[in-house]
């Protein structure tokens, strides 16, 4: 049984699975690409880094293609920096500190919310902000104040609580938005005059929220394709097929393979709370990218009694205001940046597999599932930098 | 958190502020459905399937759709983790940990 054949038959249908390889060959082979000089693709979102992983698909497609694993995995692309504020707002007297798990074993200079919290701090982890407030009903003598982090997906799931927040009158509940959005890293990662990128594989809940529209500079003024894509493994082959015929018939467009979830516009009632809760920022700060112009956004004037930036005089902007420049370097050593912009793969890391391990992570790529370097470790932890422990 | 998960609307509890009750893999929960509310209004939406993202239904989808999304979810390892993720949030809000 050849290799192809192992991984296709955890397909819930080989078959299709086959014939979508061979239509990605056979359109490969017309770009003219090759193994020294692939096909160079970014899949933008986390989920779609760890769905490549777990069904091998890097080693299913032609070596003429190359993936590159984007910065859409929310808790990866966190600086420090947003750490350390979650621990100043989180040991003030008086605070609940709530936030999604994913974000509790992220390291800060001053370690991790779960260490702060063990430290004393009152930080619980919530399934959801309506979570954190009912916890605020419940506890009228604490502040509440809610991590919002996290791309188009979850910031309706914010903006809807803090209108809901708004409407009981609540005054001690407050929202840490650190919410961050797809479409400016893309083109970021376009000016970059280090990357070569061929075409795009587009996230799918992302694009549910936000449609198709914020893709299109991609096309119009960059020339490179995306295309929206599901998460099941089949979904992703024929996403990578969509992208490369549109290479191979030198066209580029917006394409959405995952209409059966994704409409064109995207979904108009999480749109329109968001506009109605959040402002764009003049900019925001990347782990490993940098600072990115308009790529995150904060509250509006409106609810700026519902903002812990406000409340605490704590966040991005306010934090630089104090500290000059506080965008804090990353831990020493590691090339989280690179990684984050598909520079380098994951083994090239001198940390990776040693020191940096997904029980003990030196870099957010290692914490989450999504990250690129925690997949690499759990589904292809074999190539490992030299002296490094051999994880498979 | 990205990848949410699908579930079934079983009731509305709360027309005023879009709540509803959604069964996702036998646990229930409360869900916010602004997002998804059509032109019939919440109570068209009970029997229905949606993506449900931290609370917050964000999208309808067929049954089909739901049953291979969640076979997806599960091939990952994220299914059990979102549900349990549920669970603790149930507990916590019946008053287990106040």
């Amino acid at each position: 049984m050849s290799a192809t054949m192992k991984y296709t038959d955890e397909f819930r249908d080989p078959e299709k699975a086959r014939a979508v390889l061979a239509a990605i060959a056979e359109a490969v082979a017309r770009t003219g690409a090759t193994e020294e000089n692939p096909l160079r693709i970014m899949e933008i979102c986390g989920g779609h880094t760890h769905a490549i992983f777990r069904y091998g698909l890097d080693k299913l497609v032609p070596k003429a293609i190359e993936f590159l694993h984007g910065p859409g995995c929310p808790v990866c692309v966190l600086p420090m920096t947003r750490v350390d504020e979650c621990l100043e707002i989180a040991e003030r007297p008086g605070v609940i500190f709530t936030t999604f798990g994913d974000a509790m074993r992220v390291p800060g200079t001053r370690g991790s919310l779960m260490q702060a919290k063990a430290r004393g701090a009152d930080v619980r982890m919530v399934y959801s902000p309506l979570d954190a407030l009912e916890l605020a009903r419940r506890h009228p003598d604490r502040e509440v104040v809610f991590f919002g982090l996290g791309f188009e997906t979850t910031m309706p799931s914010t903006a809807l609580t803090v209108q809901q927040a708004k409407r009981e009158g609540r005054t001690n509940f407050s929202l840490f938005c650190n919410h961050i959005l797809v479409p400016p890293p893309i083109k970021a990662l376009l000016d970059d005059p280090a990357m070569r990128l061929d075409g795009f594989v587009g996230p799918g809940h992302v694009s549910m929220v936000i449609g198709l529209e914020p893709y299109r500079f991609i096309a119009r003024d960059y020339g490179k394709p995306l295309v929206v894509a599901g998460f099941e493994p089949l979904d992703l082959l024929q996403s990578v097929l969509m992208v490369v015929r549109q290479i191979a018939e030198g066209r580029a467009e917006i394409e959405n393979q995952y209409a059966r979830v994704v409409p064109d516009h995207g979904n108009p009632a999480a749109q329109a709370a968001i506009a109605d809760v959040f402002t764009p920022r003049d900019a925001f700060d990347w782990r490993g990218l940098g600072e990115i112009d308009h790529s995150g956004v904060r509250m509006r004037e409106a609810y700026a009694a519902f903002d812990a930036e406000e409340k605490f005089g704590v966040g991005y902007g306010k934090t630089k205001a104090r500290a000059g420049d506080a965008t804090l370097p990353e831990m020493e050593g590691t090339r989280c940046g690179d990684v984050i912009k598909g520079l380098v793969k994951p083994w090239a890391c001198p940390k990776f597999g040693r020191e940096c391990t997904p029980e003990t992570p030196l870099g957010a790529l290692m914490v989450s599932s999504e990250g690129a370097c925690a997949a690499y470790r759990l589904y292809a932890g074999v190539k490992l930098a030299p002296g490094a422990e051999v994880a498979a | 958190m990205c990848l949410g998960i699908p579930g079934q609307v079983v009731e509305i509890v709360d027309e005023a502020s879009m709540m509803g009750v959604v069964d996702v893999s036998g646990v229930r929960r409360k869900v916010n459905l602004a997002c998804v509310a059509g032109e019939g209004g919440l109570p068209a939406l009970v029997g229905e399937w949606v993506l449900v993202h931290v609370g917050f239904a964000m999208s309808r989808i067929d049954p089909d759709e739901a049953a291979a999304t969640l076979r997806a979810l599960e091939e990952l390892g994220e299914a059990m983790e979102e549900i349990e993720a549920i669970r603790a949030s149930n507990a916590m809000l019946a008053g287990a940990e106040s």
